[in-house]
């Protein structure tokens, strides 16, 4: 599955087994990006959220 | 047939890993993203045995993990030993209380207090922490008065009501330059690992470098204790070498693993799932 990365426009593959709401990463800017929705063949990602006050482990 | 309710919000390659080890056991996982849930009376439940509380966001999951336990449903870590670990401060506490060996440690509101606190842990570097941080974020290492100061004084301006709250630690020299983190569950120690790096902070998070590091008993009792003093569960303890022996820094009750599952050769994921089912049976 093809998406686009929306902070650089590059190309960005969804391995099969990737989950809504899984982290990857994008090949050419390696910007974060969160899996939204996965319908069929239809994938949509989104920007990470960045790194809030009371993430942690 | 039990099922567990992985209470989420992004999922990382930890939480790939849960969903994994599950797998491999015919394990039922219900993914609950807890940033889609509502937590009312009336909200239809999700038929799970045990929620096993993994969300990035621990003002979220503290919530989440209140609700479901008002529900009777178990939650791995419990909001009881969530309560304390997510906070340092009471998390030293909870360990001088237990004649748990840890860092030298205390809390003050205002310079002037924070001088004689800092004299009678052993005087300068000492590192100041938000209590409730994580991830080595704001951390700061005192060398000496000025510093302090300076830095007392952006958070008194800049921060928030918690930034408020100085909780202070005696600075540790490691060993080597590394330090341990203990995976510990319901007080056994799994594995460890050595966390190596050029800066005093040694976080994998911040380019730290792990290896393997072998549990011997004196690692184990200490992290049982620790345990036990924090009321057990799933915990990563970040331990020191010093010449009187191992001491506690600190301890973290939503750990992050991925990284150490190669270097210990040791399924944490595989004993995630094996701990959330023992609790789901002894409820
Ligand atoms: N008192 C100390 N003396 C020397 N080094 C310290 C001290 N406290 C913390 N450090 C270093 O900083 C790192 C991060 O500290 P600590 O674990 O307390 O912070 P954190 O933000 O909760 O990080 P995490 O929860 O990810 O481990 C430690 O692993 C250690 O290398
Ligand atoms: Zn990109």
């Amino acid at each position: 599955m093809n998406t686009k990365c929306p902070v650089c426009d590059g190309e960005v593959t969804v391995e099969p087994g990737t989950i809504e709401s899984e982290i990857i990463q994008c090949p050419d800017c390696s910007a974060r990006l969160v899996v939204e929705k996965i319908e069929g063949s239809h994938v949509s990602v989104s920007e990470a959220p960045k790194v809030e006050e009371d993430w942690g482990e | 047939m039990i099922t567990i309710g992985l209470l989420h919000s992004t999922i990382r390659g930890d939480e790939k890993l849960i969903l994994e080890a599950a797998k491999k056991r015919n394990v039922t996982v219900k993914l609950i993203d807890i940033r889609r849930s509502i937590y009312c009376e009336e909200n239809p439940l999700n038929h799970i045995d045990v929620a096993l509380e993994r969300s990035v966001s621990t003002v979220k999951g503290m919530y989440a993990a209140y609700y479901y336990e008002s529900k009777n449903i178990p939650v791995v870590n419990s909001t009881a030993v969530a309560a304390i670990c997510e906070d340092k401060f009471l998390t030293s506490l909870a360990l001088m209380k237990a004649r748990v060996p840890t860092i030298p440690f205390g809390m003050a509101f205002s310079v002037v207090e924070l001088e004689s606190l800092i004299a009678s842990i052993g005087g300068y570097p000492v590192v100041i922490k938000p209590p409730e941080g994580s991830w080595g974020r704001l951390l700061a290492k005192i060398n000496d008065k000025d510093a302090l100061e300076a830095v007392i004084e952006h958070k008194d301006v800049l921060g928030t009501p918690s930034h408020k709250a100085f909780y202070v630690q005696k600075y540790i020299q490691k060993k080597q330059g590394r330090d341990i983190r203990a995976f510990v569950i319901d007080g056994h120690t799994i594995c460890a690992i050595y966390r190596h790096s050029p800066h005093w902070i040694t976080n994998t998070a911040r380019g730290g470098v792990a290896s393997n590091c072998t549990v011997d008993s004196e690692l184990a009792t200490i992290c049982k204790n620790a345990s036990i003093a924090v009321d057990g569960g799933i915990l990563a303890m970040d331990v020191v070498e010093t010449k009187d022996g191992y001491i506690i820094n600190e301890i973290n009750h939503t750990m992050e693993f991925k990284n150490s599952e190669m270097p210990t050769k040791t399924s944490i994921s595989g004993y995630i799932v094996d701990y959330c089912l023992q609790i789901a049976q002894t409820q």
